[in-house]
């Protein structure tokens, strides 16, 4: 059996509270620090400890709180980002909805690493079941006394709320999560200056996944050497990855960091359903460049991923297989996109729409081989350095594989003047 | 006019943040809880409680999917149309939502019972496809389940 750290005491369906969480070691790691650690010592810790942020981009989460000035006065804050609504990513539920006081004291640690003062869970509209577990849990953890005042009889002071979101995928990305959160519209700041610095209300700032924030008490409990050993590959711990799509049994799991794509679409996806062939997958939910059938080998991990053309981004597969259309594959997440483009710069705003016109009119039937070279072209004018942030180039992603891989699809639907698939509507 | 108790709410959230404004997101969503919509008239209140101007308050309104501008019915429902669910197949359940309310996207049904909504992966494509009616969320769910999961709603 592998180590599972972060979800190995869930059980299917239940939520670890306050007391079974204790009684599993919790809270030891907030006890730890509390007694034996300066706040510099956390951040070094889990510096090298060399923690990548789990929430797409990768991160050394070490790194970015040593960014946090450590004198002057006035509010400081960690944001933990729970919006996950990147399509086709599921891992931050399983998180929030089993053990949602390993975040809280992830968090707990975290701000203290940082002197934060105020602290948020930023979580997504739709996740109901997960909002009513944290705010059950954040009183538990108010009434035991980790949160508030004098936590532990430490001199430190730590407030943590809860804010739900009203729905927008922009909310995710944290500049903008920022400005959502001071009651404005989910677009993007310009950085720098970076958040780090001056963030919410103006004030440092640190925003981090729930995944990255759930591993701070284990790392303060069992050390660099343990975190790294749980990996396979020179990016260290462990990593919840997800398949969905038509494999039979699709789901997450905790595995070492760089198990392989085969690994985990035969051994815990159970190999696709009958009938249905793999062509190739998103590595990490919707903004990540496609991999195929020579691509099963590549471990899953930051740097392998990287190097195959694509990023792990949150670690959840999407498999496309051989019944469905890569372009309405395509399609459909170029939809996504142009609808939750915040429509702050010109490329993305209207370059979003018009990509996605042109796959729908290849799927009609309506496309020329001057639209290919529409679609080629967007992927540079959308792709990086273009844009004011991610959303964009993250959308050129799959498309730009796409167009890559599966050209001859595309080509198809020009000469045939059909979807040759032709089982899905739109 | 607000109610004096969504006043009240609202103005204990004006206690929680630095500056007026930033309290817009949580009075929108104080004001939708009971009415199921934010009305001009609404956002005109709103704006005058936080100091804004109501174009500005409509601003922010508008931004966000899950603030409604327009009546909805007694019961939202959400379909997820992204990937997962595209791929396996959600465009049947589209079909017999349509068919059974009789409404397309956007579109209240005539006694005032449904809003039917396409919405962003609702975070759960292990089991897709999937919707959420109101606060309640469906997995792995077949078109032959449809219509009774709406009956469990007035
Ligand atoms: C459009 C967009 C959406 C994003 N959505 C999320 C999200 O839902 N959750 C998340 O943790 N990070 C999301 N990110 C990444 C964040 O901007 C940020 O990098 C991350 O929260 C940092 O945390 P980490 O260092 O722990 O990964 C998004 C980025 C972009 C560009
Ligand atoms: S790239 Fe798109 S989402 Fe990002 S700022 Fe520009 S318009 Fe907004
Ligand atoms: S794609 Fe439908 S739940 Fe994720």
């Amino acid at each position: 059996m592998t180590e599972a750290p972060l979800t190995g005491h869930i059980k299917d369906g239940e939520t670890l509270d306050l007391r079974a969480y204790e009684a599993i070691g919790g809270y030891q790691a907030l006890r730890k620090v509390m007694q034996e650690m300066t706040p510099q010592e956390v951040t070094a810790l889990v510096k090298e400890s060399n923690l990548r942020g789990r929430g797409g981009a990768g991160f050394s989460t070490g790194m970015k709180w040593s960014f946090v000035p450590m004198d002057g006065k006035g509010p400081k804050y960690l944001i933990c980002n729970a919006d996950e609504m990147e399509p086709g990513t599921f891992k931050d539920r399983w998180l929030l909805e089993g053990n949602p006081h390993q975040l809280i004291e992830g968090m707990i640690i975290s701000a203290y690493a940082i002197q934060a003062d105020i602290s948020f869970v930023f979580m997504r509209w739709a996740y109901k079941e997960a909002a009513a577990i944290m705010r059950k849990a954040l009183s538990e953890a108010y009434a035991a006394g980790y949160l508030g005042s004098n936590i532990l009889g430490k001199d430190y002071h730590l407030e943590m709320h809860l804010h739900t979101g009203v729905g927008r995928y922009m909310c995710g990305e944290e500049t903008a999560l920022l400005n959502s959160l001071e009651g404005k519209r989910a677009t993007p700041r310009a950085k720098p200056p970076f958040p780090q610095i001056s963030g919410l209300f103006g004030r440092p700032t640190i925003v981090n996944n729930v995944e990255t924030l759930s591993f701070i008490p284990h790392i303060m409990n069992k050390g660099v050497a343990w975190f790294q050993s749980l990996s396979r590959t020179g990016d260290g711990g462990t990593k919840i990855y997800g398949v969905s799509g038509r494999v039979n049994k699709p789901g997450a799991w905790e595995l070492p960091m760089g198990v392989t794509v085969r690994e985990l679409l035969e051994e815990y996806a159970g190999g696709m359903q009958n009938g249905y062939g793999f062509r190739g997958a998103l590595p990490g939910g919707a903004s990540t460049d496609f991999l195929t059938t020579e691509h099963l080998d590549v471990p899953m991990d930051f740097t392998a991923i990287a190097a195959a053309g694509s990023r792990l981004g949150t670690g959840t597969m999407v498999v496309l297989d051989d019944h469905t259309c890569p372009v309405g594959f395509v399609h459909n997440l170029e939809h996504f996109f142009a609808q939750e483009s915040c429509g702050f710069c010109t490329p993305c705003r209207e370059g979003l729409p018009w990509t996605e016109k042109i796959l729908y009119a290849l799927e009609q039937g309506h496309g020329t081989t001057a639209d290919l070279e529409q679609l080629d072209l967007h992927t540079r004018w959308l792709g990086p350095g273009n844009t004011f942030c991610a959303l964009a180039p993250g959308a050129m992603e799959p498309l730009q594989s796409a167009l890559k891989y599966f050209r001859e699809d595309f080509e198809r639907h020009v000469h045939e003047k059909k979807c040759p698939y032709g089982n899905h509507s739109h | 006019m607000l109610t004096a108790t969504e006043i009240s709410r609202i103005e204990h959230e004006l206690q929680q943040v630095p500056v007026k404004k930033a309290a817009v997101i949580e009075a929108l969503k104080i004001v939708q809880e009971q009415r199921r919509w934010v009305s001009d008239e609404n956002v005109e209140d709103i704006a005058t409680l936080l100091d804004m101007s109501a174009d500005e308050v409509d601003s922010v309104a508008t931004f966000y999917n899950l603030i409604f501008r327009r009546p909805v019915g007694r019961h939202v429902i959400l379909l997820c149309d992204s990937i997962s669910c595209w791929v396996m197949g959600y465009e049947g359940l589209r079909s017999k939502l349509m068919e059974l309310l009789q409404v397309k996207y956007g579109q209240t049904t005539q006694d005032g019972r449904f809003t039917l909504l396409p919405n962003a992966c609702l975070g759960c494509c292990d089991r897709a496809p999937a919707l959420m009616v109101d606060n309640d969320l469906y997995r792995d769910l077949k078109v032959d389940e449809i219509e009774s999961i709406l009956m469990k709603y007035e």
